[in-house]
């Protein structure tokens, strides 16, 4: 039987590779749950300013975009346009040449992620070194990251505590603490020694040509203190109007991120340091990047270009714990990924499967800081793979369902003849639909009735728990 | 030859221009973020916030110093500014250096810098470039002492923020550095201070 890649995937993950994935996303998305509703009453009247703010910023990049770079400029940045990631990577590559500068320390983002800026460096003969703790470890594994705000969330310590052995950065000791402060100490040799600290950027106000970074360990910090040059890429969705917006953005971020009220550190970086500071870049570059963002400005699901990434879509999505990062074989994993990676892709077709691998629970939108409406986006997507006449393999036909669920009479019929589901065995059902899905799971007894009169008699259940419900 | 810029901006536009209609700026207030109760004492409440994330504060060098001793950073780096304030208390027991050396930043035990600011509601103190004497004093030693009165302290996230300037480069500090990579175990001091802690100045 054909299955879907993002099934076949699941099927060769590592149990205790799944088993974290699924409790660090559980943990996360009670932590969220945790720091939003303890502070605010109505935290979904938050996250639809926040939304409403991002989709009048991405509907308006035609003016905010000048009016960034207008000030970025005043503010003493050089400001340069990337079509593509080559074109990105190779601005780098070639303020660096003019530099004379061959070490880089590099900040986690996303968009650098998207061009492969680290592998295209070192093809160059430059040293790139990432320094959040995760990303670093993805790259002396040379690996990739499966969460867009926890990259190794698919290792363990013992994985880590090989890779640093492996690495002579000490005898095996797979203390977490042990590793973190082993880490410190090699990765601030290489802080020390680098001309270039490269970074991206979480938001760009165009008000005032700020750039804002976000991080916990305090590696961009770090990237930008004993360097010269600072050179930062920055997708150009990443605007917001004001300085004010931030509050909203902040807030929300930390909180949907991690549970945090603030993230530890936020940088407000708006040019090369000041006159009398003796640390830090002289001189500092700002890339916007494209990499087919007009285009997925152009589509009808240019809302997705609200997203700060979070991961808090993710989280809580159940085909994302099932899977991992990794099942949708692009930079951005889950509900997110799902809708951007296709719209992202060179050949939408490469990545139309994706948009299919959900249920549409809508626990995504529910929890995006930003509001995005990602189930709609979904069902955009599969419609435009029917449209283009794009068939992914394992997609099971669903036209016998569709049959019976368009004609009253037929679906009645089924409904009463249901309960002869119970004596029959499930694994002769000749459903293919159901075939695939049954190979993972159970079916529950067959109540014979409509949904809605079992629903009325049903035994009273307990008020109780399920946080998510509230949310809506 | 058109440029990148060009052409990005362009298609941006053409995309743009053609939609019906396009999502206006909401109309919101910023308290609808606030946390802050109306009436908190802000530095009482700053002290709370900042307590809540790990950091420390001292109303006096007396007490700073003595947790100082107890814990054996008996040597750092100071902002030549704060020398005489914080010698005064600290020496001769603990020594004070006004000139970071590069060449050996594992030898700082702490570094002592002046805070620009604070934020009552996050528990968050804001380093500015113009006030921090060195970038590298604030953030590779294991501890970072900051230096704020009472006065410095905002009451909320909008407020600091509206209160920027035009300083470059604006730390805000929440805690002290942390990460949660490896299984999700939270570990404090991975690039930045392992502990961060405020003295409470007396103008
Ligand atoms: S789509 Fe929403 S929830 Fe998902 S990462 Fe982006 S902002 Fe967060």
């Amino acid at each position: 039987m054909s299955v879907q890649p993002i099934d076949r995937y699941v099927e060769r993950i590592a149990p205790d590779v799944q088993t974290a994935v699924m409790e660090n996303s559980i943990t996360a998305t009670q932590k969220r749950h945790d720091a939003l509703f303890g502070d605010y009453e109505d935290p979904d009247k938050i996250r639809r300013i926040a939304g409403a703010i991002k989709q009048h910023t991405v509907e308006h990049l035609d003016r905010y975009l000048p009016q960034a770079e207008e000030k970025l400029k005043a503010n003493g940045v050089k400001v340069h346009w990337a079509s593509d990631g080559e074109e990105a990577n190779r601005i780098v590559f070639e303020i660096m040449r003019s530099k004379k500068a061959t070490k880089v320390v590099k900040s986690k983002s996303m968009v650098s992620e998207e061009t492969e800026l680290g592998h295209y460096l070192e093809e160059r003969g430059m040293e790139c070194v990432e320094t959040d703790l995760g990303e670093y470890i993805v790259q002396i594994d040379n690996d990739h990251p499966s969460h867009i705000v926890k990259p190794i969330i698919h290792k363990n310590r013992q994985d880590v505590a090989r890779s640093f052995e492996r690495e002579g950065l000490g005898e095996y000791n797979d203390d977490p603490e042990v590793i973190t402060h082993r880490a410190r100490k090699h990765l601030r040799g290489k802080y020390m020694e680098a001309d270039v600290g490269i970074t991206g950027a979480n938001f760009v106000s165009a008000e005032s040509g700020r750039m804002l970074l976000i991080t916990n360990e305090g590696n961009s910090r770090f990237c930008l203190a004993p360097t010269k040059v600072h050179i930062a890429m920055v997708g150009i969705e990443k605007l917001v109007p004001k300085d004010r917006d931030l509050s909203v953005m902040l807030n929300l971020l930390a909180r949907s991120a991690t549970g945090q009220r603030l993230t530890v550190y936020t940088e407000f970086i708006s040019g090369p340091k000041s006159a009398a500071q003796p640390d830090g870049p002289e001189e500092m570059h700002l890339i916007f990047l494209d990499n087919r963002r007009t285009q997925v400005l152009e589509s009808d699901c240019r809302e997705i270009l609200r997203c700060i990434r979070c991961g808090a879509c993710m989280n809580v999505c159940p085909v994302y714990r099932q899977a991992s990062g990794f099942a949708y074989r692009s930079v951005y994993p889950g509900p997110l990924g799902a809708v951007l990676s296709p719209l992202l892709a060179s050949k939408f077709a490469d990545y139309a499967d994706l948009p299919k691998a959900s249920s549409l629970c809508g626990a995504c939108n529910e929890v995006c800081p930003v509001d995005i409406p990602i189930p709609d986006l979904l069902l955009r997507l599969r419609d435009k793979a029917k449209v283009e006449g794009i068939k992914s393999p394992g997609t099971p036909p669903m036209g016998m369902w569709a049959t019976m669920a368009s004609k009253p009479v037929l679906w009645k019929t089924a409904l009463s003849a249901g309960k002869m589901m119970d004596f029959f065995p499930k694994s002769m059902i000749p459903v293919p639909a159901f075939q695939a899905w049954y190979k993972k799971k159970d079916l529950p007894e067959w109540h014979g009735k409509r949904f809605r009169s079992w629903m009325a008699n049903r035994p009273n259940p307990k008020k109780n728990d399920q946080p998510e419900a509230s949310e809506k | 030859m058109s440029t990148h810029r060009d052409v990005i901006l362009g298609k941006v536009k053409k995309t743009l221009e053609a939609l019906p209609k396009r999502a206006e700026y909401p109309d919101y207030d910023t308290e609808a973020v606030i946390t802050i109760p109306e009436d908190a004492d802000l530095w009482e409440h700053f002290k709370t916030a900042m307590q809540a994330v790990n950091g420390k504060v001292y109303d006096t060098l007396v007490e700073l110093k003595k947790w100082m001793i107890e814990n054996e950073y008996l040597s750092g780096y100071c902002d030549p500014d704060l020398l005489d304030v914080f010698s005064r208390e600290l020496s001769p027991e603990i020594k004070l250096e006004t000139t970071y050396d590069r060449d050996r930043i594992d030898t700082y035990q702490f570094g002592i810098t002046r805070a620009s600011g604070a934020i009552a509601e996050s528990g968050t103190i804001i380093l500015k470039d113009k006030d921090t004497s060195s970038r590298l004093g604030s953030l590779t030693p294991w501890v970072h002492i900051t230096a704020l009165r009472p006065d410095e302290v905002y009451r909320d996230i909008p407020t600091a923020l509206d209160q920027l300037g035009d300083d470059p480069n604006i730390i805000w500090v929440t805690g002290p550095s942390k990460t949660a990579d490896i299984e999700g175990i939270l570990i404090e001091g991975v690039h930045g201070p392992g502990e961060q802690i405020c003295l409470r100045l007396d103008s």
